[in-house]
């Protein structure tokens, strides 16, 4: 988590230096961009339609940057093995058999859309969709971000050029790179926002201490 | 205290110090074999060791990408400038004809070399990105002496582990380790698209080190000196430096 806000402070940092995207292998201040961001820059060298240029914070932001994408990959590799180890993908995660069909996803989403008051059950495991997302989280989204940021490093463009040549180029992997981390922070933000809806105090003691003797509080 | 839970605690606080333990003489390891950069200490230390270190260890000798000739950017950006000196104008006046590279410090035999000079050297061309560290780049095609030509030259003495380049422009210097001063596309550039290499990019000599990032990569070179201490030449930690703050390792 703390990596996350870290990575997430620290890459906007470094986007405002260029707040322009671009697709291929090259682009910059005198080529056409695919999208800018209406945002100032901290460089003069960028056309923007502000008067003003930031103060330049890509230094530290760089370094804390890559410090903590080193903390979240070795913390995430810890978690994914313990997570294979004790089965917890499996059981957890995963849909269970009876929910693997379109009956029972369609059943989830209009209990959402009905906004349905929460069962005993869904307090203690988590339904289809949220399963779905958290393997999506797991699995795609950060495997993805991790990657398009690797194929930014120009040491490893030089050792693995595959890495950047498949996804068409560097500055589409910076594109991508930008919009994995988008669909990451909406993750984010949703998960906070159900964890407080369902209970802020209770759900964080659980996450800690892996406890449900709390349960009965809330019956 | 249960007993089971007497137990896990035990068992962390084992596993903890054998981490702690084990950090230590990995630390002491990757400092005896170079892994350690100038600027890894401190906060941020610990995360560029761990790249600096990856990076050495898995892609020592890689070669960065060249591109094929259709790819060269129409539209190459060169960045801006600080205003430069007198001396630089009255070389340009003269098109660089008095320009010198001079090799000193820990190298047998300390050189000076013209332009035409280093034309002599096997030259070579290579088209390859400039990548900033902002985000943006672009593909030039770049040829020029090979930096490990003029090196061998002087002949590195054993104990020299980074190469510090100075610009004509006072305080804009960087410094490289020997791996990237040795690699064959370290290239001292004096041309630049069939042209001769343009002021703005860094003429009439610029040390590209294509393997990292732009801002290694010193316009108007002048001086190389091989040394076995980057202190006073690390970009993050050097005031004088006009990349004050920004890493010392710029391969990410």
């Amino acid at each position: 988590m703390i990596s996350f806000l870290a990575l997430l402070i620290t890459g906007v940092e470094i986007l405002i230096s260029h707040p322009r995207f671009y697709w291929g292998e090259v682009g910059n201040s005198l080529t056409a961009p695919l999208f800018q961001i209406p945002i100032p820059s901290s460089r003069a060298t960028v056309p923007t339609r502000y008067g003003y240029v930031l103060p330049d914070q890509n230094g530290w932001s760089r370094y804390l940057h890559f410090e903590a994408a080193w903390a979240l990959v070795l913390g995430g590799l810890v978690y994914v093995a313990y997570g294979l180890w004790t089965r917890h993908f499996r059981k957890n995660l995963f849909p269970a058999p009876e929910d693997r069909t379109w009956r029972a996803f369609r059943s989830v989403i209009a209990k959402h859309l009905r906004l349905a008051p929460a069962e005993e059950a869904d307090f203690s495991s988590y339904n289809v969709l949220q399963r779905l997302t958290y393997l999506l989280v797991i699995f795609v989204l950060f495997p993805l971000v991790i990657w398009t940021g690797l194929a930014m490093s120009s040491g490893l463009n030089a050792a693995i050029p595959w890495a950047v040549n498949s996804l068409g180029g560097r500055q589409s992997a910076r594109t991508l790179h930008f919009f994995v981390s988008i669909c990451l922070v909406l993750f984010l933000l949703a998960h906070v926002t159900m964890v407080a809806l369902s209970g802020f105090r209770t759900r964080m003691r659980e996450m800690i201490t892996r406890s449900r003797a709390a349960r009965q509080e809330r019956t | 205290m249960r007993k089971s839970s007497r137990r896990r605690f035990l068992t962390a606080g084992l596993a903890a110090a054998a981490g702690a333990s084990g950090l230590g003489v990995a630390a002491s390891l990757a400092n005896r074999y170079g892994l350690i950069p100038p600027d890894g200490g401190g906060l941020y230390g610990p995360g560029e060791s761990l790249t600096y270190a990856a990076q050495r260890l898995l892609a020592r000798h890689s070669l960065a990408r060249e591109f094929p000739r259709s790819m060269i950017s129409k539209a190459p950006f060169a960045n801006s400038i600080s205003p430069l000196n007198d001396a630089f104008k009255h070389m340009q006046g003269s098109d660089f004809v008095e320009w010198r590279l001079s090799v000193d410090g820990m190298v047998a035999r300390p050189a000076s070399y013209s332009l035409a000079d280093l034309k002599s050297f096997p030259l070579r061309s290579q088209i390859t990105e400039v990548v900033c560290e902002e985000g943006w780049s672009y593909i030039a095609e770049w040829t020029g002496t090979p930096l490990s030509e003029v090196l061998k030259e002087s002949g590195i003495l054993p104990q020299a582990k980074y190469l510090v380049y100075f610009s004509i422009d006072p305080d804009w210097w960087e410094s490289i380790d020997m791996v990237d001063a040795r690699h064959p596309q370290s290239l001292l550039t004096w041309a630049m698209n069939d042209g001769d290499l343009p002021v703005a990019f860094g003429g009439p000599l610029r040390l590209r080190v294509p393997r990292q990032l732009g801002y290694k990569s010193v316009k108007f070179v002048n001086r190389l000196m091989v040394t076995n201490s980057a202190k006073g030449f690390v970009s993050a930690v050097d005031p004088k430096s006009p990349n004050y703050g920004y890493s010392w390792y710029a391969g990410i």
